[in-house]
């Protein structure tokens, strides 16, 4: 405890995506892949977590990207957050990833932490296991023998815990192209900027030209051990108009989904479930808001 | 508000100038000199095991692994220092603190066994495969509990965990008008614990030089003159064979006055090893064992009559010390200058009392930017005054210019006992008011009420106490608080200015300049001021409590005006002239009536040494030891308004207007600086930053991870204004004002959110105001909105 | 274990510095120990003050955040490196001009992260500048005065202010 300075590990920096899974496939459990690092380098430090190989795939090319194709917005493991933070295609078509990343750490963190490494770390405080879930994300993920896409609501398993085999790795996010009428809206609230969530919400949505709610995306964060899909609020919500007291029963649906436990000497478990609503209902809002329905 | 464009440093410039630091180049440039910034052929490095337990017997210590490790120098542990006498080392209060412990560790993060390797890595290496057997025992952490018979006893040498009891005023007269009162209102205030987490941690280089026995160390310190001689004093070592050298320090704000551990470890592991040791905490390390500041609990009561005047004022705190007694108060004052707390009001007759307990928490209780306690104390008689005025139905302004001390009534002697130089305080809130539009706000706040939103306006009008001391009031240690100035001018003009304060970001480089180039007519860039080198510099107490101004910027004005004598002398000499005839003017001495046939400042300067007059000594100096008279008592008062969201508990600061008085200005953007960064330290105590202790005795708080201090986003925008009145006894006229902001303004945040919410019910919430407490007093009162 | 060690050539300011180096060395000890750049600081150990920033291949990371090994063929930038021929680069006149620094322990790092944001967006308003700095702590200033001098390097820098 205390200590700032690294315990030795031994340091591997593969060429490729095969060359990496071999390693992964040879260490296992005995090795960590090192992306952006700005979670793992910080618990190495204060050696609260000490792996004895470290797998940098920073020198793999080809694993940073951000594309439309084949029906996915797909953004490569190694995409830095300020990657997304400065791409038109997101920040003009997907509100609740643009909004997630600029109020993930900041914009040193941005600029080196990446997306894989993000989802597959499963903080449960951290911004994109939610939004996520919100988007019905997959990720495609490979070991040596095989590759496979996991769903997100099968990906996020428990606190820092994934659905990933220890001897695979995630290659790609993969986000579903979006309606023409949909918006999000990612609301987070924290201590200061820059921390960690107490509570936060995700919600993305799309209309139809009726103005009735057709796809509905609703996951919150920092409100159980991992970050939870409120399913039964979309469900509830699905071919609904949109207004003030069908948002609010739908937000109240999503707060009873929610788990929370009380922080020593912080936010109580009845405040955390009681902010998933408000959170929820005012993402709600902003999202809507932007697709020109007030609630 | 916005700054100006500031002069260059170049030229004559004086009092209230605006001109850009003199010390920033070497820091812009990446040039700074901190102590982990010095390397030393040969240096090593020192890393500590550290405590997990807040309180535990040591069984055994098992260092046979680490000691194998390549790489690894020397273990030390306490049995060694024991040895030699250093186990134990006296603190600034007349206590003791454990340096290393031989049978029992009394905090969690507590230094326990010291590693010395190659490098860094290699040390916390070591570190980590030392062995540790503790025996837990039952730790107390909180300080009520810690006075009670049934406690577990935290010192191994003392048999009570009382550490004082400290009392001051007239109880009987206090209790006699409490009884006559009207209105009593009382009122528990915890000042929670803070630290004061400056951006470098602290940390120490030793090198002793075994030929001349020498040992120097480079120093996180605020005070260097005084610990040299707690050092000599401790180690025997003669106090002219340790140079002490407090380099450039990354803020201080009085957690760097306390003397650490790892300062006396490293010293010892080089006078044994004959190596330079190097000592640099970690943040997690330091924000677990550096001293402390507040931890205050506070219940006060204030009696006043129906009509709102004030009539007396009664305290009583309990304040924490954690393990050991380790204050940097001066030594005649338990509570720091607590007793100011009766503020800006004319009461009649007060009484405080302060008892202090020892925990298994960390030791401190130190100034953190509050010049003694004084935090505490404005934090205390604000909060009540604005109690009493919802109470009473007053206008919280109001209230306060009923009850100032009015301006004629200075020089005024406080029911405590101090005598304040100089104040108009109805001024100061006038201006504050007007500035930001007091009566159209509480006009907003009314219609905003009717319509169920939640808007408070908080005042603060405070008085500081700064410039310790009178010599007959303040030592430390024994030694009495004067602080020195020595000025030396060079045949070319050129100065060369020591002090025996310690600048941590004050700006002592440039306005200790302007002083001398106010006074002398000497270019800034001809001026040179240095500080923190115990070897060349003249002794003085440091910097800390708002007192460099008081008192070093005093010694260094009448350093100049000694120097002033005798060039007068010089010029009389060189004009031919007789001296009473000499008049000198902004560095030129010229004959009465003769103002165009003039000698300079330089000339003078190249006479006292090349043409002094017959019977006058060579050379141009002067060093001065100033014994300020008495306190100064700068003051001011600040507005600040808060919106409260109903749905999440979350308070913005709309606005917030700071009127301060610290008499004459020599810098007023520094002055400004170091009032801003008050105002956003507070605003963090106001609203995010706690350290927490569970029953066990671990931390909550102890990283930057956990430790919320202020970015830019959430810090309001401060707007600034002043009124100025002059120190009667400065010979400047001015006061000290680093830490104002701190002491004035934690009760106008706490103010603000309590106004917003008093129709609901709500009297007092402590800090920090996390949105989740006020969410659930809103939940409770029936307030909150589900949007 | 012996430790494996690893050949890094890693361009700080311009200049190549060369070392044998054992992975788990983070890259502000290698600039500040081994290329004897003391100019970037540590302030602390959890990645949130900022005091390690410097500019890697363009891009502002915290020093403190990545091992050396990972900036192995990089280039580096560090306050040591942004004034040229003795003249303040606008960003360092700025906070010089507005009193944008007292310890001048966090400075080096607001310097990168503003040498970032201005990099991004040449003309920031208020809020974006706060906004572009909230990943560094100051605890001196209260940041109106770096965010002054901010404004006044942006304006600097394009071509306002002479």
């Amino acid at each position: 405890m205390f200590i700032m300075y690294p315990a030795q590990f031994n340091y591997f920096a593969p060429k490729s995506v095969d060359e990496t899974l071999e390693l992964l496939d040879k260490f296992r459990d005995d090795a960590k892949i090192l992306a952006g690092g700005q979670s793992l380098i910080i618990l190495m430090k204060l050696r609260l977590f000490s792996p004895k190989n470290i797998i940098d795939i920073n020198k793999i090319p080809g694993l940073s990207y951000i594309k439309e194709e084949e029906g996915y917005l797909k953004i490569g493991a190694l995409t830095r957050y300020s990657d997304l933070e400065y791409s038109d295609l997101i920040k003009s078509r997907y509100p609740l990833l643009y909004e997630s990343i600029k109020h993930l750490a900041d914009p040193i963190v941005r600029n080196v932490g990446t997306v894989g490494g993000n989802v597959c770390h499963n903080d449960p405080g951290n911004n994109l296991p939610s939004v996520m879930l919100a988007y019905n994300a997959e990720f495609l993920v490979k070991s040596i023998s095989k590759q496979r896409v996991i769903k997100a609501i099968d990906f996020f398993i428990g606190p820092y815990q994934t659905a990933l085999q220890s001897n695979e790795m995630v290659v790609e996010i993969r986000i579903p192209v979006q309606e023409p009428k949909n918006s999000g809206a990612y609301m987070k609230l924290e201590r200061r900027a820059g921390d960690f969530a107490i509570v936060a919400s995700a919600v993305n949505v799309s209309i139809d030209d009726n103005g009735y709610l057709k796809k509905v995306g609703i996951a919150l964060g920092a409100v159980g051990s991992t970050a939870i899909k409120a399913d039964k609020a979309e469900e509830f919500l699905i071919g609904k108009k949109a207004d003030k007291e069908v948002i609010k029963k739908a937000s109240e649906i999503a707060s009873e989904q929610t788990n929370p436990s009380s922080t020593p000497f912080g936010p109580s478990a009845e405040y955390k479930k009681a902010m998933a609503k408000v959170l929820t209902f005012r993402a709600f809002k902003n999202a809507l808001r932007k697709v020109g329905v007030e609630i | 508000m916005t700054v100006e464009i500031t002069e260059e440093p170049k030229g004559v410039h004086g009092m209230g100038h605006k001109i850009r630091r003199k010390e920033d180049i070497r820091f812009l440039l990446g040039k700074g000199n901190y102590v982990d910034d010095i390397k030393l052929p040969g240096m090593v490095y020192l890393a500590f095991v550290r405590s997990p337990y807040a309180h535990a017997k040591i069984k055994s210590i098992n260092v046979e692994k680490a000691k194998t490790l390549p790489g690894v120098i020397d273990i030390i542990t306490g049995k060694e220092l024991e040895k030699v006498g250093l186990a134990w080392i006296p603190t600034l209060m007349g206590d003791k603190m454990m340096v290393l412990p031989t049978d029992k560790v009394v905090y969690q993060g507590q230094e326990v066994v010291a590693v010395i390797a190659e490098d860094r890595y290699k040390a916390y290496d070591a570190a980590s495969l030392i062995e540790v057997e503790y025996e837990p025992l039952e730790p107390v952490t909180d300080p009520k509990k810690a006075l009670e018979q049934s406690s577990p006893i935290v010192r191994p040498d003392k048999n009570t965990n009382l550490v004082f009891k400290w009392e001051a005023g007239n109880k009987e007269e206090t209790d006699k008008l409490f009884k006559e009162a009207d209105v009593v209102v009382s009122q528990g205030f915890y000042y929670q614990r803070l630290h004061v987490a400056y951006m470098e941690p602290v940390g120490s280089i030793a090198h002793y030089d075994p030929v001349s026995g020498k040992l120097t160390i480079w120093m996180t310190s605020q005070a260097p003159h005084v610990v040299r001689t707690v050092f000599s004093l401790v180690t025997k070592i003669p106090e002219n064979k340790i140079r002490i050298i407090s380099p450039d320090i990354g803020g201080g704000f009085g957690g760097k006055v306390y003397v650490y551990p790892g300062y006396v470890v490293s010293a010892h592991a080089s006078i044994k090893l004959g190596r330079p040791v190097k000592w640099i905490a970690t943040r997690s390390e330091d924000m677990r064992s550096t001293a402390f500041a507040r931890d205050y609990h506070i219940h006060g009561e204030i009696a006043a009559k129906k009509d709102g005047t004030i009539l007396a004022l009664r305290i009583k705190v309990i304040s924490d010390h954690g393990a050991f007694f380790g204050d940097a108060n001066p030594s005649k004052f338990s509570a720091g200058l607590f007793s100011i707390c009766t503020g800006s009001y004319d009461i009649k007759a007060a009484h405080v009392e302060v008892v202090g307990a020892h925990t298994n928490k960390p030791p401190g209780g130190i100034a953190y930017r509050c010049s003694f306690r004084v935090t505490e104390a404005a934090y205390a008689i604000e909060r009540l005054v604005d109690i009493l005025a919802h109470e009473l139905g007053m206008d919280p302004a109001e209230l306060r210019l009923k009850n100032f001390i009015p301006p004629e009534k200075f020089p005024y002697k406080s029911a405590l006992g101090w005598t304040y130089d100089s104040g108009n305080y109805a001024a100061a809130l006038k201006k504050a008011m007007d500035k930001i539009g007091y009566w159209e706000l509480r006009k907003e706040q009314e219609e905003k009420r009717k319509r169920g939103e939640l808007m408070g306006i908080g005042i603060s009008s405070f008085t500081e106490i700064v410039g310790a001391g009178p010599a007959d009031l303040f030592d430390i240690v024994g030694i009495k608080m004067f602080e020195s100035a020595e000025i030396r001018i060079h045949p070319t003009g050129k100065v060369i200015a020591r002090f025996g304060t310690r600048a941590q970001g004050q700006g002592h480089e440039t306005t200790y300049a302007q002083i001398i180039s106010e006074i002398l007519g000497i270019p800034v860039e001809d001026i040179i001021i240095e500080e923190g080198d115990t070897d060349t510099c003249p002794y003085g107490l440091g910097t800390y409590a708002s007192r460099s101004t008081p008192t070093a910027g005093a010694a260094a004005a009448v350093s100049a005006k000694k120097i002033l004598d005798k060039a007068k002398k010089i010029a009389a000499h060189l004009l031919e002239a007789r001296e009473e005839d000499i008049v000198y003017e902004k560095g030129r001495f010229y004959v009465k009536g003769s103002p165009d046939k003039f000698k300079t400042i330089q000339d003078v300067a190249l006479a006292a040494y090349t043409n002094p007059p017959p019977g006058i000594e060579a050379g141009l100096e002067a060093i001065t030891y100033y014994n300020p008279p008495n306190m100064t008592f700068p003051f001011g008062s600040y507005i600040c308004v808060v919106d409260i969201d109903k749905g999440t508990g979350q308070i913005k600061v709309r606005k917030f207007v700071a009127v301060d008085d610290c008499g004459n200005i020599i810098n007023p953007v520094i002055v400004d600086g170091q009032i801003m960064g008050a105002l956003t330290m507070s605003f963090g105590t106001a609203f995010l930053e706690e350290i927490r202790y569970d029953e066990n005795g671990n931390i909550y708080g102890g990283s930057f991870a956990e430790y919320m201090i202020p970015t830019a986003i959430e810090t309001p925008k401060w707007e600034l204004d002043k009124t100025i009145t002059p120190s009667p006894h400065h010979p400047l006229g001015a006061k000290g004002v680093d830490e104002s902001a701190t002491v004035g303004s934690p009760a106008a945040f706490v103010n603000a959110v309590v106004d917003a919410l008093w129709h609901l019910g709500v009297r007092h919430i402590d800090m920090p105001l996390w949105p989740w407490k006020i969410w659930q007093i809103l939940k409770e009162k029936g307030a909150v909105s589900d949007e | 274990m012996s430790q494996q060690l690893v050949h890094v050539k890693i361009i700080i300011n311009e200049k190549a510095y060369e070392a044998d180096i054992e992975p788990r060395l983070l890259l502000v000890h290698f600039i500040r120990e081994i290329a004897g750049l003391t100019g970037t600081h540590v302030g602390c150990d959890t990645t949130n003050c900022g005091a390690c920033t410097v500019i890697l291949d363009g891009r502002a990371v915290k020093s403190c955040t990545l091992f050396a090994v990972q900036a192995d063929g990089k280039k580096v930038l560090t306050i040591e490196g942004l004034a040229k021929d003795s003249k303040l680069h606008p960003i360092q006149e700025g906070f010089w001009v507005k009193h944008g620094l007292q310890c001048g322990y966090c400075t080096l790092g607001m310097i990168m992260a503003a040498y970032q944001l201005l990099m991004r967006n040449p003309n920031p308003t208020e809020e974006e500048i706060r906004e572009g700095i909230s990943g560094n702590l100051c605890r001196c200033t209260g940041y109106q005065n770096i965010i002054e001098a901010i404004k006044y390097a942006a304006e600097k820098m394009r071509g306002g202010v002479s």
